[in-house]
């Protein structure tokens, strides 16, 4: 592409996203968090897992962006590390929940009748849980650690898109061109490919995006709890629980890893509001 | 909908609410029983002598088929039998009362907070649709339902406990000690709230009976009041009635910053003490309360408002 063809191209671009200021915050909130996982080792001016017993608790200052922690960690370096572990929960978190869940959905909107039912029983029996109180009972059996965590909020994320993917399912069910899809023989399995995924696929996006905040979030608080990532692990939850102890000296410890969550969160839920309006324009409001 | 669908639907709802209740229950009943090693033996707790791990065992009835287990562990359940806690070794039902008791409080407290604050909230953002006090409202409302609970909590102690020491740092006794857990708990019920209460008054707002109501010559300050308010309550008790579930979930990290006495606390301890009966009584409380709840719920706005159908 020639520089005369791109700049218009750019600047439709800028003038698109300035209409929907949701998707331009969010995006770049979210995108903040990509970049800092990615170039974690140029960003981060010392590794997390460095400790210097004669720089503990060090309030915020040039050479310690944030402080340092109770083992005079860099607590700077440690949150930009901590991206990677958090776009790990929301990648396995979402990732497993919407593979499990998206099929169950599928399975249960065509076929109808008692297969329907028994799927909608599990999901309601699921959805029943508060989602950290399922989490807590699957950490106790398996024990804690990150990857029992994941595991545990994968699980309780699976119904949500159970229950989204079976609902956009009824609706599109009857629609005229599924209908004739099926009188021209299409298997099951197609139409469930080709018609109604397809269709569902924006729903699906605009929920996972929710479900990343909440993933993000539950995530910290197990680990804040003891029940997830386990120290030295960067994890923001985690390092906000180390800083627990040293409230009125070093509120430090816990402030920024819970900042990072927070942008984190907000990201998620902004960049979802924006993505609801843009590929459903009749819930704008 | 008509008065026969609407029959079919509260019956459905009535219908499925014993099968899902059965399945949590099988669930929590089975979690002990997947855990490597012996069911008698954990639930009598590492420390036990073999007489008890061998009284616990026919408690359990593990020489019995697994659905007998079952049974037996539902009607232990429904009778209020719980077990006894492996560490204190009371029975987990008196230990639960009191603290189910002081999480209900809290709850109430922070339910309260969401309230008084979102639905004022709400109202200004819907009133001033667009301008600067309607951002803000929107901003309050998103940032409220995405920082973490206990981050607040951390940076609430630090300043108004510790530094300044106006309000007691942890433990329950006092109003005072409500404060911070209620806002710490209630932050993202009221965010909620105000954002429900927004958009719901300002469609309410756009009806044409609203527009008869200025017409007549009622105040404006009245309109709000008398008409859209009332119309704004239906969303205001959804989100109360069907967010109980993760309310009750927050106030497990909300209890443990704050040392609360409730269930949420109970239940983290539990899991590091490895205390599975208690374990097994706080998950099944909490998850039948909520599901108690969830169901008033529906059915309570479903008689509000005819239109409201839950799939």
């Amino acid at each position: 592409m020639t520089y005369s063809a791109a700049l218009p191209r750019l600047m439709d671009w800028s003038r698109w996203l300035g209409r929907r200021p949701a998707l331009f915050i969010g995006g770049g909130l979210i995108g903040l968090i990509v970049l800092a996982a990615i170039f974690a080792p140029l960003i981060a001016p010392v590794s997390p897992y460095d400790q210097s017993l004669l720089n503990t608790l060090r309030p915020p200052s040039s050479e310690h962006l944030f402080g340092t922690d109770s083992f005079g960690r860099d607590i700077f370096s440690r949150i930009v590390y901590g991206a990677r572990l958090s776009l790990l929960e929301v990648v396995l978190g979402v990732g497993i929940a919407v593979v499990v869940g998206v099929p169950q959905g599928l399975v249960a909107g065509l076929y109808g009748g008692r297969i329907d039912g028994v799927i909608m029983w599990v999901t309601d029996i699921v959805f029943a849980f508060p989602g950290i109180v399922l989490a807590i009972l699957i950490v106790s059996i398996l024990g804690p650690g990150l990857m029992n965590m994941l595991l545990a909020i994968a699980i309780f994320s699976v119904p949500v898109y159970a229950r989204l993917v079976r609902n956009v399912t009824l609706g599109l069910r009857e629609m005229e061109y599924v209908q004739a899809a099926r009188a021209l023989g299409a298997s099951n399995l197609r139409i469930m490919f080709d018609h109604i995924l397809r269709n569902a696929m924006g729903p699906i996006i605009v929920q996972s995006t929710l479900t990343a905040g909440t993933v993000v979030l539950t995530a910290a608080s197990l680990s804040f709890l003891g029940l997830g990532a386990q120290p030295p692990i960067p994890e923001w939850g985690a390092m906000m629980s180390n800083g627990r102890n040293y409230l009125g000296v070093a509120l430090w410890v816990s402030l920024f890893p819970g900042l990072a969550v927070t942008v984190t969160v907000l990201g998620f839920n902004i960049l979802g509001d924006g993505l609801n309006d843009l590929l459903d324009p009749r819930s704008r409001g | 909908m008509g008065p026969p669908a609407m029959k079919r639907y509260f019956l459905r709802k009535t219908m499925m609410l014993p099968l899902v209740l059965l399945g949590v229950s099988f669930i929590i009943f089975l979690s002990v029983r997947m855990l490597p090693g012996d069911p008698a033996r954990l639930m009598a707790g590492p420390e036990a002598t073999q007489a008890a791990v061998d009284n616990m065992r026919t408690r359990l009835g593990l020489d019995q088929p697994l659905l007998f287990q079952y049974a037996r562990f539902l009607a232990n359940a429904a009778t209020g039998d719980f077990g006894t806690s492996i560490r204190s070794g009371q029975p987990v039902a008196e230990e639960l009362a009191p603290r189910f008791v002081a999480t209900l409080k809290l709850a109430s407290v922070a339910y309260l907070f969401a309230t008084l604050i979102g639905v004022p909230l709400g109202m200004a953002g819907a009133v001033w649709r667009g301008r600067a006090i309607d951002q803000a409202v929107m901003l309050i409302a998103i940032l409220g339902a995405s920082v973490a609970n206990f981050w607040l909590a951390l940076v609430m102690m630090d300043y108004f406990a510790v530094q300044k020491g106006w309000l007691p740092l942890l433990g329950s006794g006092s109003a005072a000690h409500y404060v911070m857990p209620a806002i710490a708990l209630g932050l993202l019920p009221m965010a909620l709230v105000a954002r429900m209460t927004r958009s719901s008054m300002i469609e309410t707002l756009g009806q044409d009976y609203i527009r008869t109501a200025r017409a007549k010559g009622l105040s404006a300050a009245r309109v709000y009041r008398r008409h859209a308010l009332r119309n704004a309550l239906i969303p205001i008790v959804t989100i109360i009635g069907l967010n109980f579930g993760a309310v009750i979930g927050s106030t497990v990290v909300t209890e443990t910053v704050f040392n609360w006495p409730g269930i949420g606390q109970m239940l983290v301890d539990a899991v590091r003490y490895r205390d599975y009966p208690i374990i097994q009584g706080v998950t099944l409380l909490a998850v039948v309360s909520v599901v108690l709840v969830n169901f008033m719920a529906e059915l309570l706005i479903s008689a509000l408002d005819p239109r409201v159908r839950f799939g």
